[in-house]
């Protein structure tokens, strides 16, 4: 049949246990398990445990969102539509000449162009808008149950305008709709990689493990799916969802939508495995001794691609976060008044907004890709360390 | 043998070639309602006056009252037989006027895409393999993880701004206003060139990135094995050690990526076409699928989807052409 080179998986061809190549002193080596193994390389791959520390980032901000947004995101203010970004002083100038310390952001002044009548902000260096941790501002939920109202950052009077990140078409806070959008962003990365383990893991290990014309169907299912180009086909299925359905049910399809053609990489991956796994010695040696099939299956040789099933799941989070920020961009994703870094990019979609107010594209862009890329360093460092006898 | 083998691939194509038929048809049925319904609620809403006996007439042709299985083989007998799409709803024309002009510029945008990544991929690639953990190295890896980590429609929105803000130039489209409809010339090609090369860079740049990564680690597996040490010994120039044959193997994968390039260079035509609102399938099939126009979207979806089993034909005869190892096997 064909030969294709897939990116992320490994050949059948190649055996399945190779020699240990000792990188440690011996003695240690010797005694250690094989999720230590495991572990030892991958904290060798300095750029991998720096992108973990990012994801790790991103998902604590994910959790405490409330919190840490200055504002809420539907607050909109019209008086401070396009607002540009702020920047934060730490001193200023007191009536007796010195100085003192006091964090702040400038205010705005409002210009109007003479030719166009349109409003413009500047910065205004005379106003002074005094901001603070943990201030009282607006009243929000956490997690949905404990009413409060600290937020990590905020101006000191809660009427004050701070817009760290500038503002949208309507006058609300960009850097608050973005870390709400963190939540909603990331997790479908989560979910989704759940439903494409599901899938992934059994029709891979059905395919793997009893090969005939099981894995002569599965084979061609996948075939299929990726065969066709994700983004037309995400598109076709994502547009048929009813505009009645509320935000949650939208949520949820779009999740099914995004894991459903990340399992094929992973089904591949787990059936190379069980093909190159399935003669081992410990698999007859079991099958002997009076396991079952599903036995076999899940309590001798799955366990035993734990950490490639990781690697490949952490490769696959990527793809479906930027699908979800590509459906929501167009139009057919998550809409409003869900927030979303897709459907932050969606007000990014006409070019002369974006030349009026280029934070409104760089942020949320920028959230994406330094994602993504975390993401993937991560994943070909896991991949690396899944098989600690490889050199 | 090859004659054999190009049957056992065309054969080979035939179940895949069903699935994505029955993929698009789901598509083409899967929003509730359907077109004609929507349709008459918009008349009525309007005000004009819906014929019952009409409407009927129209549930008839269109079979919308048929079970599911006789509406497939309807659509897809109609398409095999006739080259008959089906009706464009919105745009109350068949199908097949509307889409082989937008299919043929998808694929001279994918071709053309796929130059690009071929001609940025073979010496940066070659270079990476040779010196490896070079300050260059490194530069294109991280430039390549990049190139991988941005969403296409992220780059292209970045260029179009970059471009308005700081060239001046009109973004989007394929041609300036006074090219539209103007006949073909010099100045109009150089036009379509300055329009061309951000669809271009924004599709190719993940398909590069990828298509390096795998040169490199190829050309290394090759310049390690002990017949380049034997070129070497024998005092060949460095240059014609590595192009005359590591290269020449480590080539394979640049023929067999038109299989597995296309459908992500197919997939990042129609988004970022939607974007840069290039005359391409993307912007219609968008519509299309807004406006519920079904028989159109499935029409794309499926064609699309042909045209990268066609690539990943193409990708494998060329290779089994290549390398006859692959035609035994």
């Amino acid at each position: 049949m064909t030969t294709q080179v897939f990116l992320d998986t490994v050949g059948e061809e190649r055996p399945a246990v190779s020699p240990l190549k000792t990188g440690a002193p011996l003695e240690d080596i010797a005694v250690a398990g094989q999720w230590r193994l495991i572990w030892g390389r991958f904290i060798q791959h300095r750029v991998a445990v720096g992108a973990g520390i990012v994801i790790a980032v991103f998902y604590f901000i994910a959790l405490f969102v409330e919190f840490l947004a200055p504002a809420l995101p539907e607050a909109s203010r019209p008086q401070y539509t396009y607002a540009p970004p702020q920047s934060i002083g730490l001193f200023v100038a007191d009536e007796s000449g010195g100085t003192r310390f006091q964090p702040h952001v400038k205010g705005y002044a409002i210009e109007v162009d003479p030719v166009a009548l349109r409003r413009t902000f500047v910065v205004d260096d005379t106003k002074i808008v005094p901001i603070g941790f943990f201030v009282e501002g607006p009243t929000y939920k956490l997690w949905g149950v404990f009413a409060m109202n600290r937020h990590l950052i905020g101006p000191l009077n809660p009427t004050d305008p701070m817009y760290l990140l500038g503002t949208d078409k309507l006058g609300r806070d960009l850097m608050t709709r973005l870390i709400y959008g963190t939540r909603v962003s990331m997790s479908i990365g989560l979910v989704g990689v759940a439903i494409s383990l599901c899938l992934g893991v059994v029709l891979g290990s059905l395919s793997g493990f009893y090969g005939g014309w099981v894995d002569m169907t599965i084979q061609r299912i996948i075939e299929v799916i990726s065969s066709m180009p994700t983004i037309p086909l995400w598109l076709g299925l994502a547009a048929a969802i009813p505009l009645t359905w509320s935000p949650l049910q939208v949520y949820f399809v779009i999740t099914l939508i995004v894991s459903l053609f990340g399992w094929t990489g992973l089904a591949r991956e787990v059936r190379g495995r069980f093909y190159a796994l399935r003669g081992e010695d410990f698999v007859t040696a079991a099958r002997l001794d009076g396991s079952g099939e599903r036995r076999l299956i899940f309590r001798h040789i799955l366990p035993s691609l734990t950490s490639h099933i990781l690697a490949v799941l952490t490769l696959a989070i990527p793809t479906m976060i930027v699908a979800e920020t590509a459906l929501s961009f167009l139009g057919v994703g998550l809409k409003p008044p869900v927030v979303s870094w897709g459907v932050l990019l969606q007000d990014a979609q006409n070019i002369r907004t974006v030349a009026t107010a280029p934070w409104l594209l760089v942020w949320p862009a920028a959230a994406v890709v330094v994602v993504v890329l975390a993401y993937n360093f991560l994943g070909d460092g896991l991949r690396d360390a899944a098989d600690p006898y490889e050199s | 043998m090859m004659g054999r083998y190009i049957v056992k691939r065309l054969i080979y194509m035939v179940p895949t070639l069903i699935g994505m038929s029955i993929i698009a048809f789901l598509i083409i049925q899967l929003p509730p309602g359907d077109y004609l319904t929507s349709m008459i609620a918009r008349m009525t809403e309007s005000g004009e006056n819906v014929d019952p006996a009409q409407v009927a007439r129209l549930r008839e042709i269109y079979g919308l009252d048929d079970p599911v299985l006789i509406q497939y083989w309807k659509w897809i007998s109609g398409i095999l037989l006739r080259g008959d799409f089906g009706h464009s709803f919105e745009w109350n024309r068949p199908v097949s006027d509307l889409i082989w002009e937008r299919m043929g510029s998808t694929l001279a945008i994918s071709l053309a895409s796929l130059l690009f990544v071929w001609a940025v991929a073979l010496p940066i690639g070659i270079y990476s393999a040779v010196r490896r953990h070079s300050f260059g190295d490194y530069a294109f890896t991280f430039l390549g993880f990049l190139g991988l980590a941005i969403p296409n429609f992220i780059l292209a929105l970045t260029l179009m701004y970059v471009t308005y803000r700081y060239l001046g130039q009109s973004v989007g489209g394929l041609y300036s206003p006074q090219y539209v409809e103007a006949p073909w010339s010099w100045g109009k090609f150089v036009d379509l060139l300055s329009h061309l090369w951000i669809p271009i860079i924004v599709i190719g740049t993940s398909g590069t990135a990828a298509l390096i990564r795998i040169l490199r680690a190829n050309l290394t597996d090759e310049l390690n094995k002990p017949y380049v040490v034997t070129a070497k010994a024998k005092g060949l120039p460095e240059y014609k050690v590595v192009l005359k044959y590591p290269v020449r193997i480590a080539l394979n994968p640049f023929v067999s990526a038109i299989g597995w390039v296309l459908p992500e260079l197919i997939s990042g035509v129609t988004i970022t076409a939607i974007v840069l609102n290039l005359p391409t399938a993307g912007p219609l099939l968008l519509r299309a699928l807004v406006s519920q126009d079904m028989y159109l979207a499935g029409s794309f979806i499926l064609l699309m989807g042909v045209l990268t089993l066609i690539g990943m034909l193409v990708s494998d005869l060329l290779l089994a052409l290549l390398d006859p190892r692959i035609r035994f096997t």
